[in-house]
């Protein structure tokens, strides 16, 4: 199970990296759910999210603006990602926490840690493949440099 | 540091090298922030209980705001009288007192210097000087009001008008729309930008970029220029509110006047359209409104999103926009939802809203080699600065530059007003 998982996110990973948005999407359930919070929230018992979508939809309309309409700063993302911590599953329903950091490189190859959290995922596993049901970012970059547009 | 000329008295032109002068930073700070002006500070919801405190910053000032055993609210300046440490390194709490963590000097929740370690001395030997002062030393007092649970605070209480007079007609009535019941907080962000808080506090006065620069408006029509709405004033032209009713144009009306954009009407629709949905909650029926006050907040409203923003000063060239979301007590659980989905438009990820930082950027960045060069700010006219019953324009940019200059004691010979 743990490689199954450990594939997903790099592909998670991999995918907003080089950009292709559209198929990180196709990595999500119809009925996922992925926010982004900040751990100053979380720890306050406060429900503020950055980005909240709750269906699969969502996600696309989101990324859909991006291409289309919003106007942000243009850069690379680049991940990295620490090793799963498996919290336990619900049949094929897997939960686990990865540590995630997060650079971003401008187009004249200066690099700045963008962001630094968790992500806490719900997989669903079927063989040798899986979905992801709910991803919920826990940054604790909570003073977001510049601007939040492309996913974490 | 060079003089402040402002090349025309209608303030259309701003010379770049305002943005960019580490001394001019340190007047605004003393002239301005603890000037004769009233700053947001924090919201009363936020310290509901005796003893609750959160700190804040009033321009580059770190603040501790603090409700007493009776109930009442006090800031003071989260500075220890001893050797300037911060008192109060946590971001909100509860405590029976504030303790410096170097020597241990403790503070009431009024800002009262009250008590530390060893004044006596130990067996008769160190210990302060007999007459040393307590009340003498503790920190500055900020004087602190509020208006509808919304808390605003003043270095120079002697000189700064009363709030309600300071915030206007306009100012005072949008705070009492948007407070008009309790309010429960849903949570905070927080945007590091890298541009001098003036780009910031200039861009809130700009209506003309709204339905250009962030085009998602446009696209989904959520907001455009042809909507009925437009831009009201205080009478010093210091404060601004930008605001629009939903549907109040028709579809032909809108692709006309965007037909010479780069902005493109109705190329996409959204597949989940709970996004954009708006009850209208207030008598006004605005789905917008962005009431800004002078130095440093607004309140902000699209559609059921519900918020209050704080232009933090980070130095000459970057600041941070700290926003607090909330919802109001008596709202049911699917409000509180519909409202948290809502905030997707606004804040450093928002949908609405994330360009501005980009926009501010790319200023500080280009004007920094251009300190005698200058913006040009005619969109909406030259000459006074008058309310304006469209939002095609960018004078409520010229009323800030006037009121800066007044404070700042720069006024243009003849400058408007």
């Amino acid at each position: 199970m743990r490689d199954v998982l450990t594939a997903l996110m790099a592909e998670y990973a991999l995918l907003i990296d080089e950009d292709r948005l559209e198929e990180w999407v196709e990595l999500f359930d119809e009925g996922c759910d992925y926010r982004v919070v900040t751990r100053e929230n979380v720890e306050q018992g406060l429900p503020n999210v950055l980005i909240w979508c709750d269906n699969k939809n969502m996600l696309r309309d989101r990324v859909e603006s991006y291409r289309n309409v919003n106007l942000y700063n243009l850069h690379y993302d680049r991940h990295v990602l620490g090793p799963l911590r498996i919290l336990g599953h619900d049949g094929p329903l897997w939960r686990f926490d990865v540590s995630y950091s997060l650079f971003q490189t401008t187009l004249e190859g200066e690099s700045r840690l963008f962001s630094v959290g968790r992500y806490s995922v719900e997989a669903r596993i079927a063989g040798e493949t899986a979905w992801l049901e709910k991803v919920t970012v826990i940054a604790d970059t909570g003073l977001i440099p510049s601007l939040l547009a492309t996913p974490i | 540091m060079r003089p402040v000329q402002f090349p025309r008295e209608d303030y259309s032109r701003i010379p770049f090298w305002l943005h960019h002068d580490e001394e001019l930073y340190g007047q605004e700070m003393e002239r301005i922030f603890r000037g004769p002006t009233w700053s947001y500070l924090c919201l009363e919801a936020e310290m509901p209980n005796p003893g609750d405190f959160r700190t804040t910053w009033l321009g580059d000032t770190p603040v501790i705001v603090s409700r007493d055993k009776d109930g009442a609210v006090h800031a003071f300046v989260n500075r220890c009288s001893h050797r300037g440490a911060m008192i109060e390194r946590r971001v909100r709490g509860n405590a029976d007192r504030h303790v410096c963590l170097y020597h241990r000097w403790c503070y009431s929740h009024q800002g009262e210097l009250t008590g530390l370690p060893f004044r006596k001395g130990l067996k008769g030997q160190g210990g302060m000087p007999d007459d040393f002062d307590m009340k003498a030393v503790s920190p500055m007092k900020i004087s602190v009001q509020s208006l509808n649970g919304v808390l605003f605070g003043t270095f120079q209480p002697e000189k700064a008008e009363p709030l309600e007079h300071y915030l206007g007609e306009f100012g005072t009535g949008m705070v009492k729309r948007f407070f008009a019941k309790p309010v429960k907080i849903l949570g905070y962000s927080r945007q590091k930008i890298h541009g001098n808080w003036k780009l910031y506090a200039e861009n809130l006065r700009d209506t003309y970029h709204a339905s250009l620069l962030h085009e998602f408006f446009v696209t989904y029509g959520v907001d455009r220029a042809t909507q009925k709405g437009g831009v009201k004033m205080d009478a010093r032209h210091r404060h601004n509110m930008n605001h629009a009713y939903t549907a109040s144009d028709s579809q032909e009306e809108a692709k006309k006047a965007y037909a010479d954009t780069a902005a493109h009407l109705d190329r996409m629709q959204l597949r989940d359209k709970k996004l954009l949905q708006f009850k209208n909650e207030y008598p006004d029926g605005m789905n917008l409104a962005a009431p800004t006050f002078f130095p440093n907040a607004l309140l902000i409203q699209i559609n059921n999103t519900i918020g209050t923003r704080q232009i933090r000063p980070k130095g000459v060239d970057a600041h941070e926009v700290f926003q607090t979301l909330f919802c109001y007590a008596d709202d049911d659980e699917a409000m509180v939802r519909h409202r948290l989905v809502s905030a997707n438009l606004v804040g450093p990820a928002g949908l609405v809203s994330m360009e501005d930082g980009e926009a501010i950027e790319v200023i500080q960045t280009s004007t920094r080699s251009a300190p005698d060069a200058h913006a040009v700010i005619e969109m909406g006219g030259r000459g006074a600065i008058k309310d304006l019953t469209h939002r095609v324009t960018e004078t409520p940019i010229r009323g800030f530059w006037s009121y800066w200059a007044e404070l700042m004691g720069v006024e243009a010979p003849g400058g408007v007003r």
